[in-house]
């Protein structure tokens, strides 16, 4: 019998518990060991670039926002910054704090949604309810600031959409500081715990010189110890106005990928309180410049979304559509190398290594309550919006944090 | 006619599910508790059994039917036998034979072999992995596992399962003995995996190989086999509890809140790690308390 014909395929996709979204991995294995895989992307395409070109420029912050549910301020954030950089728009300072703000709490928001679901594909389904129950917090933070939990649509071409207030700052550091203990919880499970050490240290490692090779990016590149990250190489908004630091570490396992992810959650309320600062000091009401025209040209922007780097590239004729607006997206760039970082490991650790690169999913839900026994619907949409509002206003009157 | 309405009704099939049903909604609850969510209703686990039984049942063309559709019948069988006899002794400690005991571990051992012989006869890829998962699993932790069962029959001297009842209610439970507490403690760690609940999942493991042995059931066999997996939550426990604490009724909830809790405390490990486990600290640790136990501590 030949090489060859030992193998097994095991598959892991279309539709998988593991991944609930359309990507087939092809794993080859012999016995345990995984010695090769197989990647295809692509079952969903939805042409937004497309239809970014038949929409307003400020309808299309609201397209590209509908590119991803989790991250969905990072596509936006790197629109405006494209614009702007078309049009040598520069913001007030006010929008620039704002603008952080929003991207930094959509950071935690995200690793908080990832760390959940990491514990969901090693079997530990109480990280994965606990974390997503912290996550509440940081909605709720959104729903205060912005009126909504996710889609937040606070990126506008020349500022944001609303300003955050003198008399809401204190409520929205207490809410932040909330977020520690969580924090530190994770921080702690993470790592004490024996087991998850034996699941995550030295698996799916990515040396420095293969990520460089395949160009990852976000917490993907900083755990195997390259030191990049947009918001500090490339400053905009006002990521260049408050203290931080980049986390890097060396490894490049899914436990250093872990730890990125939690150590960034920290430098994010950092961000934040930083700006909250900035904000006292800024006189309010100047968050807008309310742009009316885009002249000819082209322009690109990003930002450090929590996956990665997201890149917009706008051309504009001077009309009021974009002529070509191109779109990069951080798990695209990441999602390749996970074929380098499977092989030699076994099916049990192809789950998590497959997880470790944050794949972004996409999902959105209609709701409707229905009386079981007269079979009636009785609520609608309207109801549940005037439900979300009624709570956005108890969020304001107070919040309760668990 | 006797040992038929034993064996189908009490304290036989019919009894064992449903307070299996009734444990298993105990720990979904529990384990819902832990983790902030609401839990089932309290007929959730009847509710998905008769909803499995009313699903089409699917025989894969790769698969051997016969021995597919054999395995859960052979599992729950046994699973029932073991509850009967476990039953009788506790009702009425002198009516078995010397000698139930090793039947009771017998007939909990043909449930691993009927998943295993389920799965390979399924003909998928992903069962055969799993089955090879489940095969590993099985000869890492039964060891240890007969070795903390030994305990008990060395410190009584017995191996008929009502004297072992009835000795440790004349003269003291197992577990109140320094070699009563480890072996209990490598019981407890055994039975993990013999329910296949986390860390010892890995034969399932859901997001690692869907569903892994259970793949390709689906309808009334797949019923059987989840119905044989909540008979396993009831009458381990029940075995735990008449190997270490005579029998009395509260040391079956302790021990089902122990395995609820090590199961939502714990990750998945892999099935090196988990062989590694049982193969070194279990398997010392088991050894060591049946040492222990020989020279009378």
């Amino acid at each position: 019998m030949n090489e060859e014909k030992k193998r097994t395929v095991i598959p892991i996709g279309p539709y998988h518990p593991l991944q609930e979204e359309a990507e087939f991995f092809k794993l080859y294995v012999e016995g345990e060991k995984v010695v090769d895989m197989d990647i295809e992307i692509g079952y969903n395409h939805r042409g937004i670039e497309k239809l970014s070109e038949s929409l307003h420029w400020d309808q299309s912050a609201f397209l590209v926002e509908r590119i991803c549910g989790i991250c969905s301020t990072s596509h936006p954030f790197a629109y405006v910054n494209a614009v702007e950089d078309l049009a040598g728009i520069e913001i007030p300072i006010r929008a620039k704090y704002i603008r952080s703000v929003i991207g930094e709490l959509e950071r935690i928001q995200s690793h908080m949604l990832w760390l959940g679901l990491a514990g969901h594909f090693i079997g530990y389904n109480t990280v994965w309810m606990w974390s997503w129950k912290y996550r509440e917090l940081v909605n709720d933070i959104f729903e205060f600031i912005t009126g909504n939990r996710m889609h937040y649509a606070m990126m506008k071409i020349g500022g944001v959409r609303r300003d955050i207030e003198k008399k809401d700052i204190p409520q929205i550091e207490k809410m932040c500081n909330d977020l520690i203990p969580a924090i530190d919880l994770f921080k702690g499970a993470v790592t004490d715990d024996p087991v998850i050490h034996a699941r995550t240290k030295g698996v799916g490692i990515l040396p420095k010189d293969v990520a460089i090779d395949y160009c990852v990016v976000g917490p993907t590149a900083r755990a195997s110890g390259i030191d990049i990250d947009i918001r500090r190489d490339d400053p905009y908004s006002a990521y260049n106005l408050v203290d931080w630091k980049v986390i890097v570490t060396k490894n490049g396992d899914v436990f250093d990928k872990v730890a990125v992810r939690i150590l960034e959650m920290y430098e994010s309320i950092k961000i934040i309180r930083g700006c909250l600062e900035g904000l006292k000091k800024e006189p309010e009401g100047n968050f807008d410049l309310n742009v009316k025209e885009i002249p000819a040209g082209e322009g690109i922007g990003r930002h450090e979304a929590p996956r990665g780097e997201v890149y917009h590239y706008v051309r504009s004729d001077g009309t009021n559509r974009p002529v070509r607006h191109k779109i990069r997206a951080p798990s695209y760039v990441n999602v390749p190398s996970d074929q380098y970082a499977v092989k030699g490991y076994t099916v049990s650790d192809a789950a998590l290594v497959l997880a470790a690169v944050d794949p972004c999913y996409c999902c959105t839900e209609r709701v409707a309550v229905i009386d079981k026994e007269k079979n009636k619907k009785i609520m609608n949409g309207f109801d549940l919006i005037k439900l979300s509002q009624e709570k956005t206003a108890k969020i304001k009157n107070g919040p309760k944090i668990l | 006619m006797r040992t038929l309405f034993e064996f189908i009704i009490f304290p036989g099939f019919l009894f064992t599910a449903i307070a299996g049903m009734v444990f298993s909604w105990i720990d979904r609850k529990v384990t819902a508790r832990v983790q902030w969510r609401q839990g089932p209703p309290f007929f959730q686990p009847v509710y998905d059994f008769i909803k499995l039984l009313g699903k089409e049942t699917i025989v894969p063309s790769s698969a051997n039917s016969v021995i597919f559709l054999l395995s859960p019948l052979l599992a729950i069988a046994s699973t029932t036998l073991a509850s009967v006899i476990l039953w009788k002794a506790i009702i009425n400690p002198q009516s078995l034979f010397v000698g139930d005991l090793l039947v009771v571990i017998y007939l909990l051992a043909v449930t691993p072999l009927a998943v295993i012989l389920g799965a390979s006869a399924s003909g998928n890829p992903i069962a055969s992995l799993a089955a090879s998962r489940e095969m590993k699993l099985y000869s890492a932790y039964e060891l240890p596992f007969i070795f903390s069962i030994l305990v008990s029959v060395i410190k009584l001297n017995t191996i008929k399962l009502g004297e072992i009842i009835l000795s440790q209610q004349s003269s003291g439970i197992i577990f109140n003995s320094f070699s009563g507490v480890i072996a209990f403690v490598v019981f407890l760690l055994t039975i993990q995996a013999k329910l296949g609940l986390v860390p010892f999942d890995m034969a399932e493991a859901e997001t690692e190989i869907a569903g892994g042995v259970f793949i390709e059931y689906s309808g009334v066999p797949l019923a059987i086999h989840k119905l044989n997996r909540i008979m396993l939550l009831f009458i381990i426990p029940v075995f735990a509890s008449v190997l270490f604490f005579g029998g009395k009724f509260w040391s079956i909830i302790v021990v089902l809140v122990l395995i609820i809790l090590i199961r939502n405390t714990n990750p998945r490990v892999r099935i090196d790690q988990a062989i590694k486990f049982f193969w070194r600290t279990c398997l010392i640790f088991s050894i060591f308390a049946v040492v222990l136990a020989t020279i009378g501590y």
